[in-house]
């Protein structure tokens, strides 16, 4: 996916491609923003739907995302595609370990996303949105996150 | 008319294989893994100074591409819920809507229920449990877990990991039990 450069890569010609890449990527972002708003996965009352069990909307489109990005991911690590940037891509594979990790931060996250109705992608979203009262949910996942980064010594994992 | 189809909903069958590009998107560009938590570790990073071991990494290095996809989210977040907001509201199940008005909603307009999501709202006790407690759980949640819906529920099921899969359950288990039981508790009546 990428060429091998022919003339010396000068430091600015390495910045301009940094550049590019990260106009890139807020291209992508600009998309997942639309499709989080246009699909109504920043809508509190879809997410309800789903925890409650009343409605398959949410189920769909995470089964049509796995039906596209699990045989792209397949695809793209096992054919050893280079990225536009020019790594291969790799998948680094999550340990397990004891599992408390996954156990016990997913059950707290899972009560929060309840709560305020949006996980982290659709705060952002929100936030574009124009819904004003949901910044402060964000300066509040901040501070949860620092917390967490304060007791991680001392908590199981 | 054209503006009349913009402003619509998509379903699932097209939201749902979008998602799935945009996380294939990332490492086509560069090798990088969706995931939306991460940013939060890389905002404290970034602007909160302190000692903790957790936050002391080059954040510039590991996650400006990452701070800049989610730019384009708040933006991408602004042309779909604000320019081409949908009139309507979001066309949930009768079951789900009649289960929510119980509750005591009684504005189903909008992306957020403008009667829980306001300053004012804010400011009482059940407000702030849910929009402040609601966040502060995420955030240590998501770090804890070591990723949220799209890091776990997306990029790591897409994956086939195990450990995304024991935090997806935990998160869709426990998020079914607060809108249950805690949200009764918080909505107000």
């Amino acid at each position: 996916m990428s060429a091998t450069p022919t003339t010396p890569v000068t430091t600015a010609a390495r910045a301009s491609s940094r550049e590019r890449l990260l106009a890139a990527y807020l291209l992508l972002g600009i998309l997942f923003g639309l499709v989080l708003t246009k699909g109504e996965l920043v809508s509190w009352f879809r997410i309800q739907e789903a925890l409650r069990f009343q409605g398959l909307y949410l189920y769909e489109v995470f089964a049509a995302a796995l039906a596209v990005a699990a045989p792209g991911f397949a695809l793209l690590t096992r054919r050893r595609v280079r990225s536009l940037a020019g790594e291969l891509i790799v998948i680094p594979p999550k340990v397990l370990g004891r599992g408390i990790r996954y156990v016990a931060g997913g059950l707290i996250f899972g009560t929060g996303w309840a709560l305020v109705g949006a996980c982290p992608g659709p705060l952002f979203a929100l936030l574009g949105a124009g819904v004003g009262v949901i910044a402060v949910a964000c300066v509040a996942a901040m501070a949860g996150t620092w917390v967490y980064g304060y007791l991680r010594p001392r908590l199981p994992h | 008319m054209i503006g009349d189809l913009l402003r619509q909903p998509w379903p699932w069958y097209v939201t749902g294989p979008l998602v799935g590009l945009v996380a294939i998107g990332l490492l086509v560009i560069g090798n990088k893994q969706f995931g939306v938590s991460s940013n939060l570790r890389h905002l404290c990073a970034a602007c909160v100074p302190s000692d903790v071991a957790y936050f002391k990494y080059d954040w510039r290095r590991a996650g400006l591409w990452n701070l800049v996809f989610i730019g384009g989210v708040v933006i991408g977040g602004f042309v779909g819920g604000v320019l081409l907001a949908n009139s309507h509201p979001a066309a949930i199940t009768p079951q789900a809507h009649a289960s929510l008005a119980a509750l005591g909603i009684h504005d189903f307009a909008g992306l957020v229920p403008r009667e829980l999501f306001n300053w004012h709202a804010l400011l009482s006790v059940r407000g702030l449990v849910m929009v402040v407690g609601g966040g502060l759980l995420i955030g240590f949640g998501t770090a804890y877990a070591g990723g949220c819906t799209s890091g776990h529920g997306i990029a790591g099921l897409a994956d086939l990991q195990l450990p995304s899969l024991v935090a997806v359950l935990s998160f869709f288990a426990s998020g079914a039990l607060a809108s249950h039981f805690l949200l009764p508790l918080l909505v107000p009546r």
